[in-house]
């Protein structure tokens, strides 16, 4: 019998490098739909723009799974779990079973229905190494591209298509950029930087329909505007992966519904990453977090739960690091207070428009609960750790905006704790 | 404003080649000389108040810095010095009276330099200390004039309080206060890591240094700062100051803004208010009224601690100290005019008392005159500075010397005689935290006591090439020294005969 | 694992363990070279935090649990298996900043000289067997040592 994990990127590496902690010996079998050694999915748009390679996007050594004893299925696709058996079946009706088993399955693209989508090439998403590499394969210099969705996904599409060619518009249904991560000022700033680069922008407004014979030839838009479009990215959101899981009987909520061990609601099957939802301490609600060190810190859980050790997923809050064209930003937690609640909050803000930079803090009850950082992002991990330590901000004797904001904000013994024992946190 | 005719005394000298910009000496200057130019991507210095403490120099990473003389010339006058004129520009402009830090600087004559030590050849073999035992160990206190044994063999002599140490070289008092708590810190763990002592000074002793009481002298001044019960006994020995070498006559003026909360609480004095020993102590005023301070303070400590009594080196030492053996002191101390200070009027430090080597010899001799030699200890300051010195002293007639400059020396005290302005460089003379911290007293210490250990080493091989197997044989051995260019009254009052002879 | 302790009771804030860290990892390795003539200005990978009187240095405290490392993207962080030592192999590194994102002590630094690359502490492994800022400090107020001695 056997460990199986569905997936491979850093849900189902790090489960794999948790289990071997603790279990050597027992055989661990990976199963991925993607054809590929583990690599970034992060880093596909900086594949486009030539920054890494095939070779240097594997996100771990090419000797990963030799050492540590697992088995791989590449470019193969898992399309049932029996639960009862404790066995999945693969397309081609190899059945595998399993002691254990960990969905870590990812995120599947989000493309909702519009007019004239079907049949068509030069229609994309971007979520994986093949599709960058078609991209790569497709664009040219000439082409009008569009892109759907000015998010995270879609923004870095569009910076890594723009070194291949030279006229790239983003429609955006919402009336500013990054919307889920930024504020409506921050988001003034990373727009305006990036229209500076050349990249076009149309708001508050999406497609209506797709126009061309076999090819994408131009948009119509809701606002009845059209544009002409050679080729089209769609990257409106990603949702969980979830499809197997919720066949076979696994609660599925947003996303696959886990303890905090990260057991499902049947015995032996795991599941960690984007594929599940987890409690988002900073807005209290639970939620799909799609962000890799989120998946990685799950698959830890997991694959510790899986081979009998007890790991617990406590708090899980959006942390992004991003950036676009030269841009840093870096933002956790909350970042946006809705009007009805801005009594409850706390807000602190520097910045300076010009110069690009902004630095923003959300407060509530003398607790950190977000922040948003552009430019000046560094020493960022000493705010993520306020939050995730829920220290009490009136210790602190400096202002969390202040440039020299640091470890010498805290009281000695705090400090010296942290410091001089080195290492633990 | 008019015109101030002070000039800088010192140059900084950057070389440009070596200079990367870190601005570790901007930092590092307490008196801000360095300044880092952003436009000009350049350091440069502003000499008005540069000390020459060395502080840049030593921790330049590239060496880049050299400091020197100013060279502003004035006309050359033999007469109207540089610094003669500079100091009346100065009390032209303030109208204040100078002051100074460490000791006198003049050129008087250093007899510690004319004299010379004998070495056995052929008739009294030398010794070598590294294979016979060679004795450095010291009792300071008074030696009973005999001693008395039962049938049995066992002394029946009551012993009066001694305090036997394995070097003869103590640590001068130096106050905290004057010194920050570190350099105070660091003088403790010498003594007892060398087995000697260190001297509190008439700053009283904080609580955490009681663990170093047998090692430390408390010291009673006519401030009385921080002296009650617990003080006096937690030392090894109780030291009445009556006067210092730097500046006999006058009393003490440690400013209220080194009066800081741990400074208040060991002096017992409220926070930020000056603290001021008074020139005299008030309830002195004869050698009899010293004798009931000496006795009160044996019996405040229940006759188990030696009183030692401190004076500077002045023209009629001989005869107060004869006064002070007879009061009942234990150990006589006399400070030289070259000792130390934190602070002195500059007019009194240059050209008030005598120097040791003279007075240690005088009263020396007078004590041995009248008989009572061996009732006190005598123990010397001012200006002991290697351990040729300190055979010297005691060939002299020394029990012990004190070190108070030496020390602070290789604390990293570079002399540039600020200690007044309490912004010593080096973390000594200073209560500002930031100057403090620079003073590592894990560090210092063992600084500290390698010198004692040195300096132990050294007294060794000068008494063994004398043939001499213990440091007691040598004092007051006034044969091993002859003088060197000295003259006929000088000779005499050393009582040493001229080279040659 | 030899960690490097700071004692910020006798730190003095001259930051020569900045220059010295930085100079460690330059090309020439020579100080004057180093600053003068390299066309990457050499970084230091410790930082001298201070309010003076209060200074302390700073750099990563190799975590056995070490956020970075779970964070990075690309694989980059690392942990050694035998000497403990995080570090980051500056060629697979984007810049993305996700570990400045959740290092806990801001021991991180953006080298955007070049290739963007976090550049960190690697306790001078390479270089020496003890860490170039505890070799340098005036004032023994950074030591290398097994936790707790
Ligand atoms: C362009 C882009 C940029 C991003 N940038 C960042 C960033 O800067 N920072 C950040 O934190 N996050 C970023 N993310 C998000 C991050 O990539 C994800 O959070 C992370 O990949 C989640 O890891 P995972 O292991 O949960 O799943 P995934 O990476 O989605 O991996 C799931 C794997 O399972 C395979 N699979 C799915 N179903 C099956 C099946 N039935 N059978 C077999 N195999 C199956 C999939 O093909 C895939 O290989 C980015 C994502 C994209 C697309
Ligand atoms: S860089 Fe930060 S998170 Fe990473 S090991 Fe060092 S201290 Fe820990």
């Amino acid at each position: 019998m056997a460990y199986v994990i569905i997936g491979n990127a850093a849900a189902a590496i790090s489960a794999v490098e948790s289990i071997r902690k603790i279990d050597t010996k027992k055989p661990i079998i990976l199963i991925s739909d993607e054809p590929y050694h583990t690599y970034s999915r992060p880093l596909i748009s900086y594949y486009l723009g030539d920054k890494v390679t095939e070779d240097t996007m594997r996100y771990r050594g090419e000797n990963f799974y030799k050492k540590h004893n697992v088995t791989t299925y590449f470019g193969k696709k898992v399309v049932e779990i029996i639960c009862d058996k404790k066995q999945v079946r693969l397309e081609d009706d190899t059945f595998i079973s399993y002691d254990k088993l960990l969905i870590a399955t990812g995120s599947k693209p989000f493309v909702p229905p519009m007019k004239g989508l079907t049949g068509k090439e030069n229609i994309h998403t971007f979520l994986k190494l093949e599709d960058a590499v078609e991209l790569k394969q497709k664009v040219k210099k000439d082409m009008r591209v569009v892109i759907v969705g000015a998010g995270l996904i879609g923004l870095k599409a569009a910076e890594g298509l723009h070194k291949l060619c030279d006229d790239i518009t983003v429609v955006e249904l919402a009336d500013s950029v990054l919307s889920t991560i930024l504020d409506r000022k921050a988001a003034d700033i990373v727009q305006k930087h990036i229209t500076q680069e050349g990249i076009k922008f149309i708001f508050n407004t999406t497609i209506s329909e797709i126009e061309g014979e076999t090819k994408v030839e131009k948009l119509t838009l809701q606002d009845g505007r059209v544009i002409p479009c050679d080729l089209l990215v769609v990257a409106i959101g990603v949702r969980p992966n979830v499809d197997i899981a919720q066949t076979a009987g696994i609660d599925v909520n947003r996303g696959i519904v886990v303890d905090d061990s990260m057991q499902t609601n049947i015995a032996d099957i795991y599941a960690a990453g984007d594929v599940t939802e987890s409690l988002d301490v900073a807005s209290d609600t639970r939620r799909v977090l799609a962000l890799w060190p989120n998946a990685y810190r799950q698959g830890e859980v997991a694959g510790c739960s899986m081979a009998g050790g007890d790991a617990i997923f406590d708090s899980a809050f959006a942390m992004n690091a991003i950036g676009f064209f030269g841009l840093p930003m870096i933002t956790a937690g909350l970042v946006n207070v809705d009007e009805t609640q801005a009594e409850q909050y706390e807000v602190q803000l520097v910045y300076d428009e010009e110069e690009k930079w902004i630095k923003k803090f959300i407060i509530k009850q003398n607790q950190l609960k977000g922040f948003i950082l552009i430019s000046k992002v560094d020493r960022a991990g000493i705010y993520t750790s306020l939050i995730k330590e829920g220290i009490d901000i009136r210790q602190l004797d400096r202002a969390l905006t202040s440039d020299a904001f640091g470890l010498i904000a805290f009281s000695k013994e705090l400090r010296a704790e942290k410091m001089l024992k080195g290492g633990r946190i | 404003m008019s015109l101030n005719f002070n000039v800088p005394e010192f140059m900084v000298e950057r070389n440009e080649d070596r200079c990367i910009q870190c601005e570790v000496c901007v930092r590092q200057c307490a008196n801000e000389v360095h300044t880092y130019d952003e436009e000009d991507n350049k350091v440069y210095a502003d000499e008005t108040n540069c000390v020459n403490c060395h502080r840049c120099v030593l921790m330049c990473p590239t060496r880049a810095l050299s400091i020197k003389k100013h060279s502003l010339e004035f006309r050359e006058n033999a007469n109207w010095t540089a610094s003669a004129m500079n100091e009346i520009y100065k009390q032209a402009q303030t109208g204040g009276i100078l002051l100074s830090g460490m000791g006198n600087p003049k050129p008087y004559p250093i007899y510690w330099d004319r004299m010379l030590l004998n070495a056995s050849q052929v008739t009294n073999p030398s010794i070598d200390p590294l294979r016979e035992p060679m004795e450095t160990k010291v009792i300071l206190g008074r030696k009973p004039e005999k001693v008395t044994f039962d049938e049995d063999g066992n002394m029946t002599t009551k012993m009066p309080p001694q305090i036997e140490l394995s070097t003869p070289i103590l640590f001068s008092a130096m106050s905290f206060g004057s010194i920050s708590k570190n350099a105070h810190a660091s003088l403790a763990r010498a003594a007892r890591e060398t087995g000697t002592l260190y001297n509190t000074g008439e700053g009283g002793l904080n609580k955490e240094f009681y663990e170093f009481g047998k090692n430390t002298i408390v010291q009673v001044a006519s401030g009385r700062f921080g002296v009650h019960k617990e003080y006096l006994n937690a030392g090894a020995a109780i030291e009445i100051k009556i006067g210092q070498g730097a500046k006999p006559g006058i009393g003490g003026h440690l400013p209220g803004e080194k009066v800081g909360e741990e400074v208040s609480a060991t002096r017992m004095i409220p926070e930020g208010s000056d603290a001021i020993s008074p020139a005299p102590h008030h309830d002195i005023y004869s050698i009899e009224d010293l004798r009931q301070l000496i006795y009160s303070l044996k019996e405040a400590t229940d006759y188990k601690k030696p009183v030692f009594v401190k004076i500077a080196a002045v023209h009629n030492a001989p005869a107060i100290a004869s006064g002070i053996a007879r009061a009942g002191a234990d150990v006589i101390v006399m400070d030289g005019y070259r000792g130390g200070t934190g602070a002195a009027p500059t007019r009194v430090r240059d050209n008030v008392g005598i120097p040791i080597e003279l007075a240690l010899a005088a009263v020396d001799q007078r004590l041995r005159e009248e008989g009572i030699r061996n009732e006190v200890s005598l123990l010397v300051a001012g200006s002991v500075r290697n351990s040729a010195d300190v055979v010297k002293a005691v060939a002299l007639g020394a029990d012990a010397v004190y070190i108070g400059s030496a020390a602070v020396i290789a604390m990293g005290c570079h002399m540039c005689q600020k200690c007044y302005t309490g912004k010593c460089n080096w973390g000594i003379a200073t209560q500002r935290e930031d100057l403090v911290k620079r003073l590592n007293p894990e560090i210092v210490s063992t600084r500290l006591a390698n010198l004692i250990r040195a300096w132990t080493h050294e007294i060794k091989e000068m008494l063994g090439g004398m043939g001499i197997n213990a440091i007691d044989s040598l004092r007051g051995n006034r044969l091993m020294l002859r003088g060197i260019g000295l003259s006929e009254k000088e000779l005499e009052i050393l009582g040493i005969n001229h080279a040659g002879e | 694992m030899k960690r490097v302790y700071a004692n910020e009771t006798y730190c003095v804030g001259c930051k020569l363990c900045e220059i010295h860290c930085a100079v460690a990892h330059s090309e020439s390795k020579d100080i004057i070279k180093a600053y003068k003539k390299e066309k990457i200005k050499p970084m230091p990978r410790i930082v001298v935090e201070d309010d003076m009187p209060i200074s302390f240095a700073l750099q990563c405290r190799h975590c056995e649990d070490a956020p970075c490392i779970k964070a990075c993207i690309t694989g980059a962080m690392q942990k050694g298996e035998q000497t403990g030592i995080v570090t980051n192999e500056e060629n697979r590194c984007v810049g993305c900043w996700t570990c400045i994102l959740v290092c806990p002590f801001g021991a991180i630094v953006r080298n955007e000289q070049g290739k963007k690359v976090a550049a960190k502490c690697d306790l001078c492994a390479e270089i020496e067997d003890t860490p170039a800022c505890v070799k340098n400090c005036p004032n023994e107020a950074l030591k290398y040592e097994e936790e707790g001695e």
